[in-house]
């Protein structure tokens, strides 16, 4: 028998070659699956959020159907367009009136698993309209944590029987909770509402774009375009990129340190956030800033400058406008990144608790991602839910800046 | 009046300045012999609206910091305020609820000292406004006409503005420097104070973790100030469980990716890694806290480990690892490409197949590259506080078992300064002598990993 197959091919060498191969095979196995951990985990967290979230845009709503005509409430539509409509109709016994009805259509031990602030939902609904005062009309109130609980079939067995029933008979059930969007935050579950910390985020973030951008644009300008090549420039450049990697929570001590000592009537403002997040998103726009400007030909400056423009019409007419698509992308994955920026802003106080949204840049605040970690603490058991829905609002903004990022840089991004 | 409303004044002014001196250098070029001036009119016009917002911008900033002092002294000043209490915590209550109901912000007082004070605070905060408002113009006045009757034919308007450009242009920059150094100031300040009071070798080599922010802050115990079982926490959590997770995997992802993905494969992985590093930490926090703990608790249970809490080193770490996991790829995926292509030909033509070539030539030769790229992801995740915050626990243990609640230095940090503690108390300065050892440790982990990357780059360039 020929042991050769070819000079070379000896049956040992054929051995060690299956080997090798495998050895290939399993290798590149590997990194399939190192690939598809990541992308497992990714996929697992963004369904567990999902999955947990769809419940936080929903909440336990009763149906009470309340017989104005009985109640004895007076108004129109000039006493309740004033201010304090919503006190005159508390004076009036109105709580007391949403509690009778409740309790005769729900039963006793129903009636008193109302939220305890679902008046002012009924006394909303008769501001935006008083001619309702005069007839009757059915309202979907909120239950209370508890009953809310006992229906998602937790808590204890009393509340479970009681929600069954209830459910039963067609007066408990889950709704859509637009209201989620419009709220800010409260101390039940049932009640809250994460518009407070989106507008204090926008605040926030507004406050950072403001600052960020044009002094990081023109820090990126000086360095790449004007820098004298000496120790200064030197001290420069290592102290963006040694802030690029500084740990954001350092930037809260220095929020907390600095400013909060020269504002020290601004605890939790949007202003002072946005300022520290300003300071920690800005190494990220120069660097980004000053790729994209290096990536501008240096046959665009000299052309300019041949025909007699000023270095800084060079820069300002010519490699600044071609820089900008490059410039504008890095703005967004940082601001991505500060908007979901935690610990320097809990540094600072912005984990306040803060029952409505705030009115301008100095007025308290919280932020969304503030929120999440606010409620991930809570214990009652419906925050879960609320929490994940948060996160969700959360990731779709992220998603949407990144997503614009990504277009900007594939519609306007040239390669030279 | 707020200095948002004195912002937009300046910067009106600011555009009627610059339409004046428009105007007035367009006059000049057409009576000029050959219809040419020394610049451009859009240059004098720059140069004199420079001259107005950038002196008031000035003026704005210092006012905004000196007029709320002026307007409470002057309140203080006045005879309804003889009867507060003299010093403390109790009239500084009173008088920024004045200031609240005063600028309007708060309807009702809580206080009936406030509502003594109310009238005062409106009288000194309308005279002020009126004060700082006056100064504004003035002073946009007086440098504004200063800039316009310069405006001249031969006045050279565009070398003057772009030297001014040139000028922001470095203040700019300057920032940074500006930012790095109140860094450093601040928490040496801080620390400074914190080592007045618990000597450094109690801090840096005392076992015992366990301030209390409600002790005598004149006499604090030194020995519950170690913070070794800090850094051992941040280190087992962020150097060795993360990086356990995070370098296999990123690296050999970055090897599929590089070396062996499809094309189309890659452009649809590579956004995805991006996504993993984009989620918000607070987010990776939350599902270590809900997800993670509790199911490696339930492991834990089922192999008989009866103790295993529900706060773990090991699923905070596990999920930092994670968070790490695009951090590592994508630095290895530069070091490795940047590996010349004739080492990896070379290796090829010998015969050689892709996995030999790559573990034996592209790895080995982009080493320092990953190695500098794996000293930035462990010092990002030692200075990683979310996570922690959320999954970690707050138990000072000195242990090497990843199942026992472990507390990291950032965890610390969070801890000590969103208390209820006072300023001057240890505790809480203790915050920012952790900030600093995080701080100065991650800055020579960057520097020496930048350092690494540099020299590797030269070698092969």
């Amino acid at each position: 028998m020929n042991e050769r197959i070819a000079p070379t091919r000896t049956v040992e060498f054929e051995a060690r070659l299956k080997k090798r191969y495998a050895a290939e095979r399993r290798f590149k196995l590997a990194g399939l699956s190192a690939i598809l951990f990541s992308v497992a985990v990714l996929l697992f967290l963004l369904i567990t959020m999902t999955i947990n979230g769809i419940g936080g845009f929903q909440r336990a709503e009763m149906n009470v159907a309340i017989d104005f005509t009985e109640a004895g409430l007076s108004g129109d539509r000039s006493t309740l367009s004033q201010v304090g409509a919503v006190q005159i109709l508390e004076a009036q016994g109105l709580p007391a009136t949403v509690e009778y009805f409740a309790q005769e259509q729900l039963g006793e031990e129903g009636g008193a698993q109302i939220s305890d602030s679902a008046w002012r939902l009924v006394a909303d609904e008769i501001v935006d309209d008083p001619s309702i005062l005069q007839k009757e009309v059915t309202f979907s109130l909120p239950a209370s944590p508890n009953l809310a609980a006992g229906l998602a079939g937790e808590g204890s067995d009393k509340m479970k029987a009681l929600a069954a029933r209830l459910s039963d008979e067609g007066k408990l059930e889950t709704k859509l909770d637009l209201g989620f969007l419009q709220r800010a935050d409260a101390t039940d579950p049932q009640e809250v509402g994460i518009w407070g910390a989106l507008k204090g985020s926008m605040l926030t973030m507004f406050v950072t774009l403001l600052m960020a951008f044009p002094i990081g644009v023109m820090a990126a300008l000086y360095l790449e375009e004007y820098a004298p090549k000496n120790r200064w420039t030197d001290v420069i450049e290592v102290s963006i990129n040694n802030l690029a990697a500084v740990p954001s929570i350092i930037f809260g001590l220095l929020g907390l340190a600095v400013f909060l000592w020269l504002f020290p009537n601004m605890r939790s403002a949007p202003l002072i956030g946005g300022m520290t997040l300003a300071l920690m998103t800005m190494p990220v726009i120069v660097i980004s800033g000053r790729n994209a400007i290096k990536a501008v030909p240096p046959s665009i400056r000299d052309g300019a400058l041949a025909i007699g423009a000023s270095p800084v019409q060079v820069v300002f007419h010519h490699v600044l406008p071609l820089a900008l698509p490059g410039i504008l992308t890095g703005t967004i994955i940082g601001m991505a990144r500060a908007l979901g920026e935690t610990a320097p802003l809990l540094m600072i106080g912005m984990r306040a608790f803060v029952a409505t949204p705030p009115d301008g840049f100095t007025s308290p605040a919280t932020v969304l991602p503030v929120q999440i970690f606010l409620w991930s603490d809570e214990i009652d058991r419906g925050f879960v839910e609320r929490t994940s829905a948060a996160i969700i609002v959360l990731l779709i903004f992220l998603m949407l800046m990144n997503g614009l990022a990504i277009y900007l840089r594939n519609r306007f991004e040239k390669k030279w | 009046m707020s200095p948002v409303i004195l912002l937009v004044l300046a910067l009106g002014l600011g555009l009627a300045g610059w339409l004046a001196a428009r105007a007035r250098a367009w006059g000049f070029k057409r009576e000029a012999v050959n219809g040419r001036i020394a610049a451009l009119p859009t240059y004098h016009a720059w140069y004199v609206a420079l001259w107005i917002v950038i002196p008031v911008m000035m003026f704005i900033a210092l006012w905004s910091v000196i007029s709320p002092q002026l307007v409470s002294q002057a309140v203080l000043a006045s005879p309804a305020a003889a009867e507060l209490p003299a010093f403390g915590f109790q009239r500084d209550s009173i008088m920024s609820e004045a200031r609240a109901v005063a600028s309007g912000s708060t309807r009702s007082v809580f206080n009936e000292q406030a509502a003594a004070l109310v009238e005062p605070y409106r009288a000194a905060i309308s005279q002020y406004n009126i004060i700082g408002a006056l100064s504004t113009l003035v002073i946009a006045f007086l440098t504004g006409v200063w800039a316009f009757l310069r405006v001249k034919p031969d006045f050279t308007a565009r070398t003057r503005v772009e030297r001014a450009v040139m000028m922001i242009l470095l203040l700019a920059s300057l920032v940074a420097i500006l930012t790095t150094l109140g860094i450093v100031v601040s928490l040496v300040f801080e620390t400074v104070r914190f080592f007045g009071m618990v000597s450094p070798m109690d801090f840096l080599f005392g076992t015992q973790w366990g301030p209390d922010p409600m002790s005598n802050p004149n006499n604090p115990d030194g020995s519950r100030y170690g913070a070794i079982p800090l850094f051992w926490g941040t280190i087992f959590i962020g150097a060795i469980i993360a990086m356990i997770v995070a370098i296999p995997l990123g690296l050999m992802s970055a090897i599929y990716l590089t070396q062996y993905a499809d094309p189309r494969l890659r452009a649809w992985i590579k956004p995805a890694l991006e996504i993993l590093a984009g989620v918000p930490t607070v987010v990776y926090g939350y599902f270590a806290a809900l997800t993670v703990a509790p199911a490696i608790r339930d492991w834990a249970l089922a192999i008989g480990i009866s103790n295993a809490s529900s706060e773990s080193a090991l699923a905070a770490g596990l999920v930092m690892g994670v968070m790490i996991i695009p951090f590592v790829s994508s630095m290895a995926d530069d070091s490795i490409a940047a590996v010349p292509q004739a080492m990896r030909d070379g290796s090829l033509a010998m015969g050689a197949t892709k996995s030999e070539t790559i573990r034996r030539v592209l790895v080995p030769a982009a080493l320092p590259g990953i190695v500098a790229g794996v000293m930035l992801a462990v010092s990002r995740a030692i200075g990683e506080t979310m996570i922690v915050v959320m999954a970690a626990g707050a138990a000072a243990n000195l242990t090497a078992n990843p199942l026992e609640a472990m507390t990291t230095v950032t965890f610390q940090i969070v801890a000590m300064l969103t208390g209820e503690g006072s300023f001057d108390h240890p505790a809480t300065l203790a915050a920012f002598a952790l900030g600093f050892v995080l701080f100065m440790v991650t800055l020579g982990l960057n520097f020496i990993a930048l350092r690494v990357v540099k020299r590797f780059r030269e070698a092969y360039e």
